[in-house]
């Protein structure tokens, strides 16, 4: 059996590529979603992005800029309207098995206890019962709840949730790590907290990290890069390197001179979306 | 701890008085304790009162011949003193079809069987509806039509086709259960939240698997706040079908009564009924509270 020259050449190219590909590719993406009431609304255009194995990467954006949009699509939630996304030189046809997602709101589920909420993940992908429950202990020891195995999320302050999120996600040991805002109903001071033990968990773990927020500070401090979303329909506007050494301290790092410099560079290029936001969103209020 | 608890009971009988804060808290549970106490005063009072009231009334102004002379006719409206003697008799002599515990027994047994089944059917039908939109849009204006009519017609029917005995009481007691929980069901399964089912997609959880832990468990809530209303229905499932015919039952005893101008026994029966209802309701409030104890207000006590 013979095959063409062509196509020899493109097996070859993306067996090649395997090693080197990019943890997450998104090429001329653009979604669409039909409104409740009829009409059809564009959340992205056009958007090119690549994250590389290991990266962290930040995106900031204004408000409804298609920021979470770009989530879904990765992690196959849902499927673009136009273009190509892949995940770890694979394109994404549906959920990912190697995928994480922190969500903006507390999606711990409020009928299981801690340890069943942690334990879930392993035991959906065929774990022992008694195997989810031994990893899951180990997780809740690891994001500082032991002790609170038995407690329900109500009983859980927002702080203690998040964390109960993140060992639900992170004990399925994703290679990609996608997060929206997961820590923007938290308190300043819990969110330090945690977004220090997020690096920290990061930092073990070796995965892929999109980082969906709207704080800028927590973009820089968090980041090697951060991804600047234009007011919606989004697309990449700019990127920026952030050059900080780590292992970094969130709460200590926002007083160093080069993270004053990005943040003034970076915030240029961000105010004036939040502006075209902002000035959409007073006419729509007005009209 | 032991410092402290030193210091307030030297303050509390040697030096001064007691802080003014814990003045106050006792004054405000003494207040408590007064209007709790006021509360059930005025309820016996109340039923002390109607009761009174209605009894005075079947005794005052008669003359001694005919009892519509009365300013209450006790043949029409019965009288308490006359029910009391009607509950005693029935205890002790049992009813015109046999002990009052039978009869009471046989009424608990197929309302709870009308319900469980009602309740199970309901669930299942609920999901399944709920998850399957085409299967929903085809049976909608079925379930519907079925809905809107008054179900308890369906009542003589089964008599007809299921006899005297109990079955033809469950049949109606689950029909009547069965729309109430459906609907709640369908309506829990609409209303889970996105985000826990996208998050238990990314952890992996299969369409079979989606349903057992997340749409049942959030659609829990709103079937159990459906079980309330449709373990009355059931109940009324059972005494309207005893009413329509049968051999035993309180629905029986309340036919046979006013078949014999019986107007106590009607009110002893549904004396019982009553009391039979309110022991039944508790049973399915601890039931509610077991299936949904994660929810904040569900929750007395948690030890670790």
């Amino acid at each position: 059996m013979a095959f063409p020259a062509a196509d020899i050449a493109g097996i070859w190219a993306t067996v090649s590529a395997q090693p080197h590909a990019p943890a997450i590719e998104l090429r001329g993406v653009t979604k669409r979603f039909v409104t409740p009431a009829g009409k059809s609304f564009t959340a992205l255009r056009d958007l090119d992005l690549v994250v590389a194995e290991g990266e962290f990467c930040a995106i900031v954006g204004p408000t409804g800029c298609g920021k979470s949009t770009t989530l879904s699509l990765i992690s196959g939630l849902e499927p673009p309207s136009i273009g190509d996304v892949s995940v770890l030189g694979e394109p994404v046809l549906g959920v990912g098995k190697s995928i994480g997602y922190v969500f903006q709101r507390d999606a711990v589920f409020p009928w299981k206890n801690v340890l069943d909420n942690v334990a879930i993940g392993p035991r959906f992908r065929g774990a022992a019962t008694s195997e989810a429950n031994a990893r899951a202990r180990d997780w809740i020891a690891r994001v500082g709840l032991a002790g609170f195995e038995r407690y329900y999320p109500h009983q859980l302050s927002g702080g203690m949730r998040k964390r109960v999120a993140l060992a639900q996600t992170l004990i399925i040991g994703p290679r990609i790590l996608l997060m929206d805002e997961p820590f923007s109903a938290l308190d300043v001071q819990t969110r330090v907290l945690m977004e220090n033990e997020l690096l920290e968990l990061w930092g073990t773990s070796g995965a892929s990290v999109v980082f969906v927020t709207h704080d800028l500070e927590e973009a820089i401090a968090l980041a090697d890069r951060v991804v600047v979303i234009t007011a919606g329909p989004g697309t990449v506007k700019s990127t920026y390197h952030v050059d900080l050494p780590r292992p970094r301290n969130v709460a200590e790092i926002r007083f160093q001179p080069r993270f004053v410099e990005l943040y003034e560079e970076i915030w240029k290029d961000l105010r004036d979306e939040v502006l075209v936001s902002y000035e959409r969103t007073k006419h729509a209020v007005a009209s | 701890m032991s410092a402290r608890s030193t210091l307030s009971r030297l303050s509390g009988t040697d030096l001064a008085p007691a802080p003014v804060a814990e003045d106050r808290d006792v004054a405000r549970r003494r207040a408590r304790a007064r209007r709790r106490a006021l509360i059930i005063a005025l309820r016996i009072a109340l039923a002390v009162t109607v009761v009174g009231v209605w009894e005075a009334g079947t005794r005052i102004a008669c003359d001694g011949v005919d009892t519509a002379s009365c300013v209450i006719d006790k043949f029409f409206f019965g009288q308490p003193s006359g029910i009391w003697a009607q509950l005693v008799t029935w205890v002790r002599n049992g009813t015109a079809q046999g002990p009052l515990w039978e009869q009471i027994v046989v009424t608990l047994e197929e309302t709870v069987l009308g319900f469980a089944i009602g309740v199970v059917l309901g669930v299942i039908f609920g999901v399944l509806l709920g998850r399957n939109r085409l299967l929903a849009d085809v049976a909608g204006p079925y379930i519907k039509a079925m809905n809107a009519m008054p179900r308890v017609v369906l009542g003589s029917i089964f008599t007809i086709a299921l006899g005297l005995g109990m079955a033809s009481k469950v049949a109606l007691a689950v029909v009547l259960v069965f729309f109430v929980v459906f609907f709640n069901a369908f309506q829990g399964v609409r209303e889970v939240d996105r985000d826990l089912l996208a998050n238990a997609r990314i952890l992996g959880a299969s369409q079979r698997l989606l349903s057992r832990h997340v749409i049942l468990p959030s659609a829990l809530s709103w079937i159990t706040a459906s079980l309330h209303t449709s373990f009355g229905f059931a109940l009324v499932g059972a005494i309207v079908g005893e009413y329509l015919g049968a051999r035993k039952g309180i629905g029986l005893m309340i036919a046979t009564a006013q078949g014999t101008f019986n107007a106590n026994g009607v009110y002893a029966a549904m004396l019982i009924l009553a009391i039979v209802a309110i022991l039944a309701e508790a049973l399915v409030t601890r039931l509610e509270d077991h299936l949904i104890r994660w929810r904040p207000n569900a929750i007395t006590d948690v030890t670790i």
